[in-house]
């Protein structure tokens, strides 16, 4: 970890101005993310700018009949609140399929969204990582690559976005809403928000730097029944091998975004469309570019098997 | 006092205080945060200095040179000390691969520098600062690879062994397997990482340490230094576990000498995490070919065991097939280990070694013959069971009660409602049962203790014994307590210092037994000089209730101290019973799984060990050691494994993230029953090891269970969904 200045953020814009004018300064939220990384020297901001401050620690509903999430809200919090379980089950249980109860009384709702991929190679500094190191290569082509992506990659990088979190929110449609550092307001469709890696998968999101985000917002609730079903090695505390994220309706239509497979939360609403139709149909459109590794090419089946069994989970 | 004769009647028998379920001693000491591990000693008088390793980044080749200017300026660095500055050390005793010095790299992570500075936090932002440039050379990473050209190591190791006529009796036997097994390499996550203080005054070096074995330490420490080992005072009284990652020096001790030595302050040194991967010590992959022949009826007829596995040059043998040379009864057999060169990390001793992942195949392959008969797996064992070395058939066991646990196993844990493979299903789960048989050699060591009684009749025990979470002090002091005649509370005991009588360490499931047995020994001397003291006749001489008694004469021990106090001390030592008789404890693990029928993710539901390892000294901590390892046994089974990435050869998931080992919800269940028996050939505690026999097997019963769930047989550890997804019924 490098040595740090540290200022506390007065307002939304004091905080996007500070990180826009420092190439090296960062955010901090809960810091559950960004410490761990600074420790091994994957991050290496020289300011932080505290954003704890700063309220955006509420959960209003919005004229439209959707609940607006303040970017500081608690994962803990967030998972408990009584609108939430209610309407959006998915993303409830979603939350608290992730982490530990520790991590998730600390982690917000901005930083669980801009969690970084968990590629071991990316941990490595003595190891070269596209995303880590623009242009160094990347050592998961090749290598150890069991956990990581079997769609959406390129190249240059096979990370996957780790959360669990941000595959409910696609599912429920949230937009992610942000102050750019000259005082804009900005709204971001969360199919938006995470980028495919390309050939620069050093950035993994659509946001500029100094951007800020304030809050996401769910629009009105679409009932239907809310399943999240994270599939892992181990029973609890351990990242997605696959997880799927479901809202079913009576007559068997729905949406379905699957984590642990591609850069970002993976919904092909072409693909949703056959629900009806079952798993082998959805899940192979889902995965009609995929392109695994020798390594991850289980991940292919687990989809489809683990939509049969939200589907049959939905019907029960 | 030496040990040559089976054990008769001692103190001991009277089992007031041994046996009995005491609380661990330092209990409170431990949850209230007072117990000071190695990193954690604070002295106020002492202005502590921080080192921060740094790695090695490739896995093989030279170092040219070593740029360390900018760490050196920066903000906090009192030194930077390069392994060029130390250049080439003597190795330690008990390393293979060196642990610092000299311009060769021989392994990922291999320590190369340590950067000392004011704070820890201005030491590692520091440490990122040293420059290296590497003439990387092309190493061998893949055991699958390098097993072609591996090699017979050298008869110490004991490579083979045999009897009878293997080939023809498996060539003629009616029923068979030959099956290939692999285990991947394990690393110990223990929760506390390797740390020490070391602090110089003089030629005199204090060293606080997280260590197993004091004195090997002590030694290697030594000769790495090139100092004397009379100079060094080593300390380890609390270790926060060890699994045998602790047994040998380790680079933190070094590290942190070499940096005192050149800032002249105390310097403390703590592994980062990833280094516990990739800088010490792992349980080294395996693979391994099994082939067994059997009659119709069950009975062995050929057993035959050949294992495969790889180490830095110089290194050692994973020794996964001592349990089939002992396990079961067979007329020919054969075991052979080869040995190949691997450029990864260093393979040692990790709980259990050999017998731990060797019992991960032996015991799937018992499981797959008792299918192939259509046996009962139970009865399969049984029908197999031997009462000698079925090597040396003139060397019987000093005592076996394999089937005692079986068949106690199989009806407490409701065996009979197995079913066939792939029939019980629970909703989403199938449902499956496993067993596997337990088997772990008891070792004993040369063990030293001294015991004082002071003028207040408390007696005090001091030994270089380590409590590695173990419960080394409490046991050992129910033992002072026993031979003494009170109660715990009036026993101190003082552990883990190279100023007190050398003992066996904590080590191989030896420790419990030797480090007792030294004060046993050192007690008998103490009532001796207690018996002389006051006159008595020490052959009739009773000690009961803090007093001693002989006729009709009692004197208050404390009484019978004078102000002096009196002071007893030995070392036991070892005769050849265990030449003479074949020594072992064993067990029979019974799991429980359900296996998701969609995704392939197996849970276990219920875990059951039988264990006979002699007497149990304390039933509680006896317990704790086993759920522990039953624990660590389907972290074995269902998710560790070190990644190797080939190419670069170095253990790619080196965090506890990436490296799963359980969390309690995998854990929902475990019961452990101990077989109530005494083996007088083992010791006069009449007890064996047991710590690492709760390991041996529970991952083949898991992986057997698993079977038994789906009908799918695995026979690579972990057994991850990946490897079921393929055969699981259909349900889109
Ligand atoms: C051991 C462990 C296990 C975990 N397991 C899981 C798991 O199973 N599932 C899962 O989903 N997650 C898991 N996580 C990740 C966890 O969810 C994230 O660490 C957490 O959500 C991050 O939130 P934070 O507030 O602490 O973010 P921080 O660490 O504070 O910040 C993360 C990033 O977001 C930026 N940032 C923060 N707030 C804002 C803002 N308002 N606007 C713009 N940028 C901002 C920061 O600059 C930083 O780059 C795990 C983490 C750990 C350490
Ligand atoms: S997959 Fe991406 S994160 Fe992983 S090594 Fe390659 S570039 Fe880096």
């Amino acid at each position: 970890m490098r040595a740090f200045t540290y200022e506390r953020a007065a307002s939304v814009e004091a905080a996007a101005k500070a990180v826009a004018s420092n190439t090296e300064a960062k955010f901090i939220a809960g810091g559950t993310n960004l410490l761990d990384l600074m420790k091994l020297q994957v991050e290496t901001p020289t300011h932080l700018v505290d954003v704890n401050g700063l309220g955006l620690d509420e959960i209003q509903s919005t004229p439209e009949g959707g609940l607006r999430i303040g970017a500081l809200v608690r994962n803990t919090d967030l998972a408990a609140n009584q609108v939430v379980r209610r309407d959006y089950g998915l993303l409830a249980r979603a939350l608290l399929a992730g982490a530990s109860g520790q991590l998730r009384n600390k982690a917000t709702t901005a930083g669980n969204l801009l969690q970084r991929t968990r590629c071991p190679y990316f941990y490595d500094t003595n190891q070269p990582c596209n995303k880590r190191q623009p242009g160094s290569g990347c050592s998961a082509i090749g290598g150890i690559s069991r956990q990581l992506a079997v769609v959406g990659a390129s190249d240059a990088c096979i990370a996957t976005h780790p959360g669990d979190m941000a595959i409910a929110m696609r599912a429920l449609d949230a937009v992610v809403e942000t102050v750019k550092p000259d005082g804009s307001r900005n709204a971001i469709p969360i199919a938006n928000f995470h980028r495919l890696p390309g050939d620069e998968p050093q950035f993994d999101t659509v946001l500029e730097r100094g951007e800020f985000i304030t809050s996401v917002v769910l629009p009105a609730p679409i009932g239907g029944k809310h399943i999240y079903r994270k599939v892992r090695d181990r029973a609890s505390y351990a990242f997605a091998l696959v997880s799927v994220g479901a809202v079913i309706q009576p007559d068997g239509t729905g949406r379905v975004a699957v984590g642990g497979i591609a850069p970002r939360p993976w919904r092909v609403e072409a693909a949703e469309a056959l629900l009806p139709k079952g798993a082998r149909a959805t899940a192979a459109a889902l995965l009609a570019d995929a392109r695994p590794t020798e390594q991850n090419r289980y991940k292919v089946d687990l989809v489809e098997r683990t939509i049969g069994a939200v589907i049959t989970e939905a019907r029960g | 006092m030496k040990f040559d004769k089976p054990a008769t009647t001692n103190p001991i028998d009277q089992m007031k205080v041994v046996g009995q379920p005491i609380h661990r001693i330092d209990g409170e000491l431990k949850t209230t945060g007072r117990a000071m591990y190695a990193y954690e000693w604070n002295d106020a008088k002492q202005a502590y200095a921080y080192g921060y390793p740094v790695g090695a980044a490739i896995a093989k080749g030279r170092i040219r040179s070593m740029d360390v200017s900018a760490a050196k300026k920066a903000p906090g660095v009192l030194a930077v000390v390069t392994t060029l500055d130390v250049g080439q050390r003597e190795k330690g005793k008990f390393n293979t691969a060196k642990l610092f010095g000299g311009d060769e790299v021989q392994h990922y992570h291999q320590a190369i520098a340590v950067v000392v500075a004011e704070t820890f936090e201005q030491a590692r932002a520091a440490a990122d600062l040293v420059k290296v440039d590497y003439a990387e050379e092309k190493g061998v990473y893949d055991l699958k690879e390098a097993m072609k050209s591996a090699v017979k190591p050298d008869e110490k190791q004991e490579p083979d062994s045999g009897l009878g006529n293997f080939d023809g009796a498996f060539a003629a036997a009616s029923v068979s397997i030959d099956e290939t097994y692999t285990t991947p390499d394990q690393s110990h996550a223990m929760m506390e990482p390797h740390a020490s203080i070391a602090a110089w005054n003089g030629d005199e070096l204090t060293v606080w340490s997280s260590s197993q074995m004091i004195d090997w330490w002590r030694s290697d420490l030594a000769t790495t230094l090139g100092v004397d080992k009379e100079k060094i005072h080593l300390m380890s009284p609390f270790i926060g576990g060890g699994f045998g990652g602790k047994l040998f020096l380790r680079a933190d001790a070094v590290l942190a000498a070499f940096a005192a030595r050149e800032t002249k302050r105390p310097v403390k040194v703590a592994l980062p995490r990833p280094f516990i991967m990739n800088n010490t010590t792992h349980r080294p992959a395996t693979i391994q070919r099994i082939r067994i022949g059997a009659d119709r009826d069950g009975k062995i007829t050929a057993i035959g065991h050949e294992s495969w596995s790889g180490d830095q040059p110089g290194g050692q043998l994973e020794t996964a097939v001592n349990q089939t040379r002992l396990l079961y009864a067979g007329a020919n057999r054969m075991t052979a280990m080869r040995l190949a060169t691997l450029n990864l990390p260093e393979g040692n001793a990790m709980r259990a070694p050999g017998e731990a992942p060797g019992l991960m195949a032996l015991e799937i392959a018992i499981d797959e013959m008792a299918e192939k008969l259509g046996m009962d797996p139970v009865q399969f064992r049984i029908v197999n069971d031997t009462q000698v070395d079925p090597e040396k058939p003139e060397r019987p066991y000093s005592h076996r009660d394999l089937m005692g646990c079986l068949k106690t196993g199989a009806d407490r844990f409701g065996w009979s409602g197995r079913g066939r493979p792939g029939a019980r299903r629970d909703g989403n789960w199938l449902i499956g049962m496993g067993v596997a048989a337990a088997f772990r050699n008891n070792m004993v060591l040369p063990s030293g203790a001294r015991v004082r009684l002071g003028s207040d009749g408390v007696v005090t025990v001091e030994t270089d014994m380590t409590d590695i979470g173990t419960g080394s002090y409490t046991i050992i002091a129910q033992t002072a307590a026993e031979m003494m005649g009170l109660g715990v509370d009036k026993v101190a005991v003082l552990l883990g210092d190279s100023r007190f009588p050398v003992s066996a360490g904590s080590g191989g499931q030896f420790g419990a037994n030797s480090s007792t047995s030294g004060v046993y020994a050192a007690c008998v001397k103490l009532r001796e000089a207690v018996a002389q003291k006051l006159g008595f006749n020490s052959q009739d001489v009773v000690f009961e209730d803090g007093k001693v008694r002989s006729g009709n004469r009692s004197v208050p021990l404390a009484e019978a101290a004078g102000p002096e106090g009196l002071v007893g001390e030995d070392t036991m030592e070892w005769g050849d019973l265990d030449k003479t008789h074949q020594q072992s404890t064993f067990g029979a693990h019974f799991v429980e799984v359900g296996v998701d029928v969609a995704t392939g993710e197996s849970r276990i539901r219920r875990m059951l060990a039988v264990c006979a390892a002699g007497r149990i000294l304390n039933p509680i901590t006896a317990r704790s050691q086993v759920i522990g390892a039953m624990t660590m046994g389907a972290g074995g089974a269902l998710s560790e494994e070190l990644a190797v990435d080939t190419r670069r050869g170095f253990f790619v998931n080196h965090d506890l993230a990436g490296y799963e080992v359980p969390v309690h919800a995998d854990i929902p269940h475990q019961e452990v029953i101990f077989m109530d028996e005494t083996d007088p050939m083992s010791s006069p505690m009449k007890a064996k090891g047991v710590g690492e026999l709760g390991l041996c097997g529970v991952s083949a019963a898991i992986a057997n269970a698993i079977f038994n769930a789906t009908g799918i047989r695995v026979r690579h550890y972990p057994v991850t969904l990946d490897k079921l997804i393929g055969g699981l019924p259909d349900v889109a």
